[in-house]
């Protein structure tokens, strides 16, 4: 049964996009059939950060408007069989995206993968409202950081009264994924802690992400984190996240300060 | 030994290539086409309409099994359009009388 799953965060430039691509490259290399749909009307980056943006044709936009197929607009990942992108409109605003039409292209993918992935836009507007309208679960990207966690707060509102199934009644399945986790600044207190985070927003974790070069590094290549260098802390973190979102009992590790050989070596603190 | 001592001082592993100018490539080409022609608002749409409307005056096609695909490259960009024939089709001759299939 296909599940559909936002990503949003309310907050820009927490890692929405990094993350979609993560998250979805690695339920795709554990089997399933995954979709990353790009929400952001005008500014879509989903492309860029999968490697995928010389070959764009068509886009959600234009699978709305019945100007394309569907099949026709879908982007098969170069790496893997299983993943597929639908990319956001450059050139329109989001004012092009219509309820009925975004539910009709949802409903197709529902049919045709395990997992549709919507990357939301930054904000609280049509865009990324309709990101979420028919999630069944939200990934709420959250970075340890004030303005983040009250906009956080404000996503989870909107997910718990603005979607389909909270209109019917029924939960949209919320978790908070930390992202760009520093645990030197965190031992410090010079940032929020896991505790702190998760005890304001009273929602379920589903990973931390650390903070870490190898996320640029992967977005300059254009390769989704967990397929660029899946050794990496930061795709490990992902990965466990995914088998958390699979249902899986992963033990959640809280990444840890590791002292710089400068530092052990003249047993200095962390500067 | 050596080289291990080194690469403790190096944030980056000796054997990673630095990945920016990679990044700056892709960019330049994606914003090329953005900023050109092929950045314009449905052109894609417009030249499938265009050739389908073309091939269709002489060849009976299944506006569902065309496909279009495009690589933007540094100098030159290909658009492919793949368009599926069945066996036995018809050919639309003479003045797009059909002939007898």
């Amino acid at each position: 049964m296909a599940k559909v799953l936002v990503v949003t965060s309310g907050k820009g430039g927490v890692g929405k996009t990094t993350s979609t691509a993560a998250l979805g490259a690695a339920l795709a290399h554990s089997g399933e059939s995954v979709v990353v749909v790009d929400f952001d009307v005008g500014l879509r980056n989903l492309d860029l950060v999968m490697g995928a943006e010389r070959r764009v044709v068509f886009d959600l936009i234009n699978v709305v408007q019945g100007v394309a197929k569907l099949p026709q607009a879908l982007i098969r990942d170069k790496r893997l069989e299983s993943l597929w992108l639908l990319p956001a409109s450059q050139t329109r605003d989001k004012d092009a995206l219509t309820e009925e039409g975004v539910g009709k292209v949802i409903g197709e993918l529902r049919e045709k993968f395990d997992w549709v992935l919507c990357d939301s836009p930054a904000g609280i507007e049509r865009g990324a409202t309709l990101a979420m309208r028919y999630a069944d679960e939200a990934v709420i990207v959250t970075n340890p950081e004030v303005s983040s966690v009250r906009d956080s707060d404000r996503i989870i509102g909107m997910l718990d009264s603005k979607t389909v199934k909270a209109e019917k009644g029924e939960r949209v399945e919320k978790h908070v994924l930390i992202t760009r986790y520093d645990p030197a600044r965190a031992a410090r207190g010079e940032m929020l802690g896991i505790d702190d985070i998760l005890e304001i927003l009273a929602t379920p974790l589903i990973g931390i992400i650390p903070e870490s070069q190898d996320v640029l590094r992967a977005s300059n290549v254009g390769s989704p984190v967990t397929l660029n260098d899946a050794s990496s802390a930061p795709a490990r973190a992902y990965f466990d996240a995914m088998r958390r979102l699979k249902g899986e009992e992963v033990e959640m590790t809280v990444p840890a300060v590791r002292k710089g050989f400068m530092n052990r070596l003249l047993g200095r603190r962390a500067a | 030994m050596s080289m291990n001592l080194l690469r403790l001082f190096r944030s980056r592993p000796a054997d990673a290539p630095a990945t920016a100018p990679v990044a700056r490539e892709r960019l330049q080409i994606l914003l090329a086409h953005e900023r050109g022609l092929l950045g314009q608002p449905d052109l894609l749409v417009t030249l499938r309409e265009e050739i389908l409307a073309v091939v269709s005056r002489h060849v009976q096609l299944d506006p569902d099994k065309v496909t279009v695909k495009l690589d933007r490259g540094k100098n030159v960009s290909t658009l492919e359009v793949d368009i599926e024939v069945p066996n036995g089709f018809e050919w639309n001759v003479r003045g797009g009388k059909r002939a007898a299939g």
